[in-house]
C-alpha cells in the first residue's frame, strides 16, 4: 500500500512540475484536493490488502517474465528511502548523466551542434542553481503581470490628460452627430429591382447623373478637381491685382476730381483732347468702322444738346449774367462762351461723312498734301470764334454723363465754360477784334458758299488767305488756345448757325438781343426774388455780395433739384453757426439763471481745493512740543524753558512719503486702509495662481455681456461638463481612446503639412 | 401649381396678417385717444406688410369701436419673443460702463446667495424596505430603475419617477451583501448571507407566477460583494477569497487570495475591463487582472478600506472609502501615494460612487451625511443630511449624472439632486444662458471671502464643528511632520 502510494506521489509531483508554468496557484489548489481525495484512498485500501498485493506481485512478476530483457528486476521495498522513482530504481543503482549521453552519441539522429553543447556541459562544473521558491516565483509572475497591465492602462494617458486640460467635455462621450444623414448612409442596401427603375438607373448611369443624391455630379467634381491649386492661387493673385489696381484709379480720379485749380483742370483738358485727336486719327486710319461708330457717338451728343436746355442761356446763371452783361465785359464773355458751346454741339456733323466723301473726292481729283490740312487746322484753332467746345468733347461728356449723375456732368460743362471765360477774360479787346474779323468772314463765307455745305471746301482756299491775316492777331492774343479738333473744325458748316450769323452781325448786338430776348420770356417769373435793379444806383453791399456770389453760386447750380445737393445743402446751413435771435438768448439766459440760482451757494471746484488742501496739511509733519515750564527747573512769569530742554521734548514726526495725488490737481487719493473694505477682499494669493498680477487680471476681466460681445460672453460662459438631460452617460470605451489617436494624429499631420508648406513659400 | 402655390401664398400671409393684426390692434389700442387722421398714418408708416394687412387692420380698427368684444392685451399673455426685442446696438467702450469688477463682485455675491437660497437637493424619500438598506444598484439601461437589497433579504425594484416600488422579491436569507445589473439590463445577479449567488430576471413575474431566481449557485463560503464585468457574461464575488465566474458555469474560472481571508468589496475597472480592485480585511486594497493568474499588486494602509470606486473617464484611477474617516484617490500605476487624500467625513466612510462624468465622486459615511467632492478636491464642495437619515450604508450617482441616490441604516432610500440648486427640467435659453454666467461669476470670485463664506456655509449639527477642530495631544515637534499623502500607506506588495 505504501508503495502504491509513494508511485501515486511521485506521479503528482511530474504533473506539478508540467504544469506549474502555467498555474500554480490553480495547481496548487488541486493539488490540496487530491492531497484530500488520497487520503481518502488510503483509508479505503487498508480493508483489503493482504490478498489483493500478493495478487498483484503475482502478475508484476509475470509481467516482467514476459520481457526477456528486462535486466532489473523489480526491487522489493525493503527499507524507507526518500527517492522512489517509477522505475524502481534505487538509491544504489543510479543512472549517470554520462550514461545517457554516451548512448546520444551514438545515436545518428541528434546533431552535431547538441553533441557539441553536450560535450560543453560536460567539461563545466558548475551546478545548476536551486529553482526558486513558490513565494518568490508568485512574486515574480506578479510584477510581471503588473508591468503588463500598467503599460496597458497607461494608453489612456493622452485622452485622460486632454480631457482634463479641455475647455468643455460633452457627455455623453459617444454622440451620433444630429441632423439629417446623407442619403447614401440611409439607404445603402437599396437596389433597383423594377425594369423601370433599372432602365431610368442605367440611363442615369450612362449620362454620369448623380445616382444617389450627391451634392455635384460627377462632371462637376471632375471641374472642381480639374482646377488645381496652383490655378486657383494664380486666378485668386489676379484678380486680387486687378481690385487693388481698380481702387487705385478710383482713388486717383476721385482725387483729382477735387483739385480746384483751374489751370490744372486747363491742362489736363488739353492733354485729354490731344490725346484723342491722335487716337482718332489713328483710328481713321487703321479702323474707319470704329472712327464712324466715334462720330456717330459725337451724332447723338449732338442730339441730346439739340434737345436739352443746357448752353442755351436761359438758366438762372444766364439771366444774372444778361443783367450784367450791360456793364460787365466778363459776363458777355461768358455768355459768349455759353452759346459757343451750344453751337459746337448742336452743329450738325455733316462733315464727316462729307469729310469721307471729300477725301474720296480728293483722292480721286488732286491729291492734296497733308500740311495743306495742317496749316488749315493751325490756322482754324487760332480762330477765336471757333474756339470752344471740342467735338470730341461732347462725347466725353457724354461718357462722364453716363457714369456720373447728370446734373454733376452739366455742371462740368458749365465749369469749363467759365475756364474758358476766366482765361480770356484779359484779352477782351483783342476779342472783340476777332469777332469783328469773324463776323465779316462768315458774311463772306455765306456769300461764297450758300448753296451747300459740301461746296465749302472750295471755298477753303480764300478762307485760307484770309485766316493767314487773322493768324498772326490771333497767334499773339490765344496763348491758352485749346487743341481743337481741327478735322471737325474744319469742315464745320458756314451754315453752322445761318439764323445766329444773320442775327450776329456784330457781337455786342446779338447780345444785348438775346439779353432782351431772355427778359422778355422769363424774367420776372423764374426770378422773383430778384429785385429789378437800378443800374445807376450803386448796389448795396448785399447785392455786391451776391453778384459776386453769383458766379460762383452759379457753377454749382443744376438743372432740376437734386434731392442729395438739397439735402446736403440743408445741413449745411445748420452747420453756419447762427446769430442767436432775441427770443433765443431770452430763454438760454432763463435757463442759465435758473441754474445757477439752484447751485448758487455751491462752489464747488473751491470747496474740492480746501478739502485737499487739508489733507494734505494732515499729513505733513507737525512738531509737537512737549516742554513743561517749571518742570526740573524754575518757571514763572518770564521765565522759559531753558533751550536744551525745548530741544530734547520737541517732538518731529518723520516726513512722509510723497503724496499719489502730488501732480494732479483734480484728484484725492486717499492713502489710509479703507476698513469697510478689507472684509471684501483677497488676503493671500489662491492656489493655481502663481503671481498677484495674475490674479488681479483674472479678477479684472469682466464677464458679462455689458462689456464683452455676444459672441464673447458665450464663449466664456461656457459651462466645463455638459450634459444631455436623460442620458445615460456609459464610462469611456475603446472609441474613445482611437478617436483621440485619431485626432492627435490628424493634428500632428497637419503640423507637419504646415511645416512642409512653409519652406515651399 | 400656379393656384396651389397662390393658395399656399394667401394662406401664409393669412398667417402673419392675424400675427401683425394682432400686433396692430394693440397699437391702435395705445394711440385711440388720438386723431383718427393720426392713426392712418400710424398705420401705414408702422406696418411694414403690405396694404392688404393695412386695410384688414383699419377694418378691425372701425369694427372695435363699434362692437364690444372681449379683448385682452396681448402684452398680458403673448410672450416675448426675440422679434419684440429690439436690437440695441450696444457701445462696447469701457469709458461707458465702468466699474466692472465691482459689478461683477455684487453679481456674484448675488449669484453665491441665490444659489444657497435655491439650495434644495433633497428630492424624495423611498420608503418600503423593513430593515436596513445594504446594498443599491443602478440599472444599466433604464434611469429610472433602481434596485435595492436590505438586510433582511429582501430585494426591492424602484420606479424613480414614479417614486414607488413596482416588485418586491425575498432574494436571500439574511443580509443581501450585493447586487448587480447585467451590462444589457435583462437580468440582475445578488448574493447574500446565505453562501448563495442568484440570478433573477429583471421582469417582473406573471400574476400568480412565483419569484424565482434563473440560476443560483451555491458557494462554499458567505460572499460580501459581487460585479459584473462591463461588457461580458463574466461576474466577480469576494468573500474569503475573490472568484472569476462565468455566468453560464457554476464553479469559479479563476480564484484569487493572497494571505487574505475577508474581503468586503470588489469592483470590475469600467474603461479597462479586464481590470479589478478589492478591499481586503487586512487593510489592503489588491488589484487584479482577470486574465492573469495572479493578483498584480496590493497597497496596505493604515485603516481598512470600506469599498473602492473605479473613475469611469479615466481608467487608472480609483477612489477608496476608508474607515480613517478620509478617502483616497490612487493611480493604479503608482501606489506608493495616493494622488490625492479627500477629507471631511467625521466617522468611516461606507460607501463611495463616481459620477459618470468622472468629475466628481459622491461619498457615504457613518456619521449620516453623504459628502460631494470634486475628484481632485482634497474637500468636499457639498454635505447632504436630514435629520432622519442615519448611518449611510449605500450611495449611488445616476448614470444621467444628475441625481444621488443613498440608501441607509434607518430602511430608507433616499434620492437627491447631485447639484443643490440646479433648476431641474428643460431650461430656456436664457435661463441656461444666466446660469452659466452666474455660475462663471461665482468661480472667478470664489477666493474673495465672503463669497467663499456665503458658498461654503452649510448647517450642520454641532457635532461636525467638534470633529472638525479635534484636539492634538502630542507635544508639538514630536513626531516627524509626514504628508496627509504619505500618512496613511503602510507598504506596497508585489
Amino acid at each position: 500500500m505504501a508503495k502504491v502510494s509513494k508511485i501515486r506521489k511521485s506521479k503528482k509531483r511530474s504533473k506539478v512540475a508540467g504544469s506549474s508554468s502555467k498555474k500554480p496557484p490553480v495547481v496548487y489548489d488541486d493539488e490540496q484536493e487530491e492531497d484530500v481525495c488520497g487520503a481518502e484512498e488510503d483509508v479505503s485500501s487498508e480493508e483489503d490488502d493482504g490478498e489483493d498485493e500478493r495478487k498483484r506481485q503475482k502478475l508484476l512478476e509475470a509481467i516482467g517474465a514476459l520481457g526477456g530483457k528486462r535486466k532489473h528486476a523489480l526491487a522489493e521495498r525493503s527499507e524507507a528511502a526518500v527517492h522512489m522513482s517509477e522505475f524502481s530504481m534505487t538509491a544504489d543503482d543510479e543512472a549517470d548523466l554520462s550514461d545517457l549521453i554516451g548512448t546520444i552519441e551514438k545515436t545518428p539522429a541528434a546533431t552535431a551542434q547538441t553533441k557539441k553543447h553536450l560535450k560543453n556541459l560536460q567539461r563545466s562544473k558548475n551546478t545548476v542553481e536551486c529553482p526558486l521558491s513558490k513565494q518568490e516565483n508568485e512574486r515574480i509572475q506578479r510584477d510581471v503581470a503588473f508591468q503588463k497591465a500598467a503599460l496597458e492602462v497607461s494608453r489612456w494617458q493622452s485622452i485622460i490628460t486632454q480631457n482634463q486640460r479641455a475647455e468643455q467635455l460633452v457627455f455623453p462621450l459617444n454622440q451620433e452627430p444630429s441632423g439629417p444623414k446623407p442619403i447614401e448612409q440611409v439607404v445603402m442596401g437599396w437596389e433597383a429591382r423594377t425594369p423601370l427603375e433599372k432602365e431610368i438607373f442605367s440611363l442615369l448611369a450612362a449620362n454620369k447623373q448623380p445616382i444617389l443624391d450627391a451634392v455635384l455630379t460627377p462632371a462637376e467634381e471632375a471641374s472642381v478637381k480639374a482646377m488645381d491649386l496652383e490655378q486657383v492661387k494664380i486666378r485668386r493673385a489676379e484678380r486680387q491685382k486687378a481690385r487693388a489696381l481698380q481702387s487705385y484709379y478710383e482713388a486717383k480720379a476721385r482725387r483729382e476730381r477735387k483739385i480746384k485749380s483751374k489751370k490744372y483742370h486747363k491742362v489736363q483738358n488739353k492733354a485729354k483732347r490731344k490725346e484723342f485727336v491722335k487716337q482718332f486719327e489713328e483710328l481713321v486710319k487703321t479702323d474707319p468702322a470704329a472712327a464712324l461708330e466715334e462720330l456717330d457717338k459725337m451724332e447723338r451728343a449732338r442730339m441730346q444738346e439739340r434737345m436739352s436746355l443746357k448752353h442755351q442761356n436761359s438758366g438762372k446763371w444766364a439771366k444774372s449774367k444778361a443783367i450784367m452783361a450791360k456793364y460787365d465785359e466778363g459776363a458777355r464773355k461768358a455768355m459768349q462762351q455759353q452759346l459757343e458751346v451750344n453751337k459746337d454741339l448742336t452743329q450738325k456733323l455733316v462733315t464727316s461723312l462729307s469729310k469721307e466723301e471729300e477725301e474720296e473726292g480728293e483722292g480721286n481729283t488732286d491729291m492734296l498734301p497733308d500740311f495743306v490740312n495742317d496749316a488749315e487746322f493751325k490756322q482754324d484753332s487760332s480762330n477765336p470764334w471757333m474756339r470752344g467746345r471740342l467735338s470730341e468733347d461732347p462725347t466725353e461728356m457724354e461718357l462722364k454723363d453716363t457714369m456720373d449723375v447728370t446734373a454733376e456732368g452739366a455742371s462740368a460743362v458749365t465749369k469749363e465754360a467759365e475756364e474758358e471765360e476766366g482765361s480770356e477774360a484779359e484779352g477782351t479787346e483783342e476779342d472783340a477784334l476777332l469777332r469783328e474779323f469773324d463776323s465779316r468772314r462768315k458774311q463772306r463765307q455765306d456769300q461764297e458758299s450758300d448753296t451747300s455745305a459740301v461746296i465749302v471746301n472750295d471755298g477753303d482756299d480764300g478762307v485760307e488767305e484770309d485766316q493767314v491775316t487773322e493768324d498772326k492777331v490771333a497767334e499773339i492774343s490765344d496763348e491758352e488756345e485749346e487743341g481743337l479738333s481741327e478735322f471737325t473744325r474744319m469742315y464745320r458748316g458756314i451754315g453752322k448757325s445761318l439764323e445766329k450769323d444773320a442775327g450776329s452781325k456784330d457781337g455786342s448786338a446779338e447780345l444785348e438781343e438775346g439779353l432782351m430776348r431772355i427778359r422778355s420770356v422769363d424774367d420776372v417769373d423764374l426770378l422773383p426774388q430778384e429785385t429789378p435793379t437800378e443800374p445807376q444806383q450803386a448796389p448795396t453791399p448785399q447785392h455786391q455780395k451776391s453778384a459776386e456770389q453769383q458766379p460762383s453760386r452759379s457753377r454749382k447750380r443744376k438743372k432740376g433739384i437734386e434731392l442729395r445737393e438739397v439735402l446736403t445743402k440743408e445741413t449745411k446751413v445748420i452747420k453756419v453757426p447762427l446769430a442767436p435771435t432775441v427770443t433765443d438768448s431770452e430763454e438760454k439766459l432763463d435757463q442759465r439763471v435758473l441754474i445757477e440760482e439752484a447751485f448758487a451757494g455751491d462752489d464747488v471746484i473751491s470747496d474740492f481745493a480746501r478739502e485737499k488742501r487739508k489733507r494734505e496739511d494732515e499729513g505733513k509733519p507737525k512738531v509737537i512740543d512737549l516742554t513743561l515750564p517749571g518742570w526740573g527747573e524754575w518757571g514763572g512769569l518770564g521765565l522759559k524753558p531753558s533751550k536744551r530742554k525745548r530741544r530734547r521734548f520737541r517732538i518731529r514726526t518723520e516726513v512722509p512719503p510723497p503724496r499719489k495725488d502730488q501732480h494732479l490737481p483734480s484728484v484725492i487719493i486717499s492713502e489710509k486702509r479703507n476698513s469697510a473694505i478689507t472684509p471684501h477682499q483677497v488676503s493671500s494669493l489662491p492656489f493655481p495662481f502663481e503671481n498677484p498680477a495674475q490674479f488681479e487680471s483674472s479678477i479684472r476681466t469682466p464677464l458679462g455681456r455689458t462689456w464683452n460681445t455676444e459672441r464673447t460672453v458665450k464663449k466664456m460662459t461656457k459651462p466645463r461638463v455638459v450634459t444631455q438631460l436623460g442620458a445615460i452617460i456609459e464610462p469611456m470605451a475603446d472609441e474613445q481612446l482611437l478617436k483621440g489617436k485619431k485626432k492627435v494624429s490628424a493634428r500632428r499631420r497637419s503640423r507637419n503639412t504646415k511645416t512642409r508648406t512653409q519652406p515651399a513659400k | 401649381a400656379c393656384s396651389k402655390t397662390s393658395r399656399q401664398l394667401t394662406e401664409a400671409t393669412a398667417a402673419f396678417n392675424y400675427n401683425t393684426h394682432i400686433n396692430a390692434c394693440h397699437k391702435l389700442k395705445q394711440v385711440s385717444n388720438k386723431r383718427r387722421n393720426s392713426l392712418k398714418v400710424l398705420l401705414q408708416h408702422d406696418s411694414p406688410a403690405s396694404s392688404t394687412l393695412r386695410s384688414t387692420s383699419y377694418v378691425v380698427f372701425r369694427f372695435q369701436m363699434k362692437v364690444k368684444v372681449l379683448s385682452r392685451n396681448p402684452d398680458d399673455y403673448v410672450r416675448e419673443t426675440k422679434l419684440d426685442i429690439q436690437r440695441v446696438p450696444r457701445n462696447y467702450d469701457p469709458s461707458l460702463h465702468p466699474f466692472e469688477v465691482s459689478r461683477e463682485y455684487t453679481r456674484a455675491l448675488n449669484a453665491t446667495k441665490l444659489e444657497r437660497v435655491f439650495a434644495k437637493p433633497f428630492l424624495a424619500s423611498l420608503d418600503g424596505h423593513r430593515d436596513g438598506v445594504n446594498c443599491l444598484a443602478k440599472h444599466t439601461q433604464s434611469l429610472s430603475t433602481l434596485l435595492s437589497g436590505s438586510c433582511d433579504g429582501e430585494l426591492k425594484v424602484w420606479d424613480l419617477t414614479k417614486r414607488e416600488c413596482v416588485r418586491t422579491l425575498q432574494a436571500h436569507e439574511g443580509f443581501i451583501r450585493g447586487v448587480v445589473v447585467r451590462y444589457c439590463g435583462t437580468s440582475f445577479f445578488t448574493v447574500g448571507d446565505d453562501k448563495t449567488i442568484k440570478q433573477w430576471t429583471m421582469e417582473t413575474p406573471g400574476y400568480g407566477e412565483e419569484e424565482e431566481p434563473l440560476n443560483t449557485i451555491l458557494g462554499k463560503t458567505v460572499f460580501t460583494g459581487l460585479d459584473h464585468h462591463q461588457n461580458k457574461s463574466v461576474f466577480a464575488t469576494c468573500g474569503q477569497q475573490v472568484d472569476i465566474w462565468d455566468e453560464q458555469r457554476s464553479s469559479p474560472i479563476r480564484s484569487f487570495s493572497w494571505g487574505v481571508d475577508s474581503f468586503s468589496s470588489i469592483r470590475f475597472n469600467p474603461v479597462e475591463t479586464d481590470l479589478l480592485g478589492s478591499c481586503a480585511s487586512d487593510r489592503s486594497i489588491i488589484l487584479y487582472d482577470m486574465r492573469e493568474s495572479t493578483p498584480l499588486k496590493k497597497v496596505v494602509m493604515t485603516m481598512r478600506s470600506n469599498t473602492l470606486c473605479w473613475n469611469p473617464m479615466e481608467a487608472f484611477h480609483f477612489t477608496c472609502a476608508n474607515e480613517d474617516y478620509n478617502l483616497y484617490t490612487y493611480d493604479m500605476r503608482f501606489l506608493e501615494k495616493p494622488i490625492k487624500v479627500h477629507m471631511d467625513h467625521v466617522s468611516a466612510v461606507l460607501d463611495v460612487d463616481y459620477s459618470p462624468t468622472g468629475q466628481e465622486f459622491v461619498s457615504a459615511s457613518f456619521d449620516k451625511t453623504i459628502r460631494i467632492f470634486p475628484k481632485n478636491d482634497g474637500h468636499s464642495r457639498e454635505v447632504y443630511h436630514t435629520k432622519r437619515m442615519q448611518h449611510v450604508i449605500c450611495v449611488k450617482w445616476s448614470s444621467d449624472s444628475k441625481y444621488i441616490l443613498s440608501g441607509s441604516d434607518e430602511m430608507n432610500i433616499r434620492l437627491w439632486k447631485a447639484n443643490a440648486a440646479e433648476k431641474l427640467g428643460v431650461l430656456s435659453h436664457r435661463e441656461r444662458e444666466a446660469a452659466n454666467y452666474s455660475q462663471k461669476l461665482k468661480e472667478k470670485f470664489q477666493h474673495h471671502p465672503q463669497i467663499r463664506r456665503i458658498a461654503r456655509h452649510r448647517h450642520l449639527p454641532k457635532i461636525f464643528s467638534f470633529y472638525r477642530f479635534g484636539f492634538s495631544s502630542t507635544k508639538p515637534g514630536s513626531v516627524p511632520v509626514l504628508s496627509e499623502k504619505e500618512k496613511h500607506v503602510v507598504s506596497v506588495v508585489k
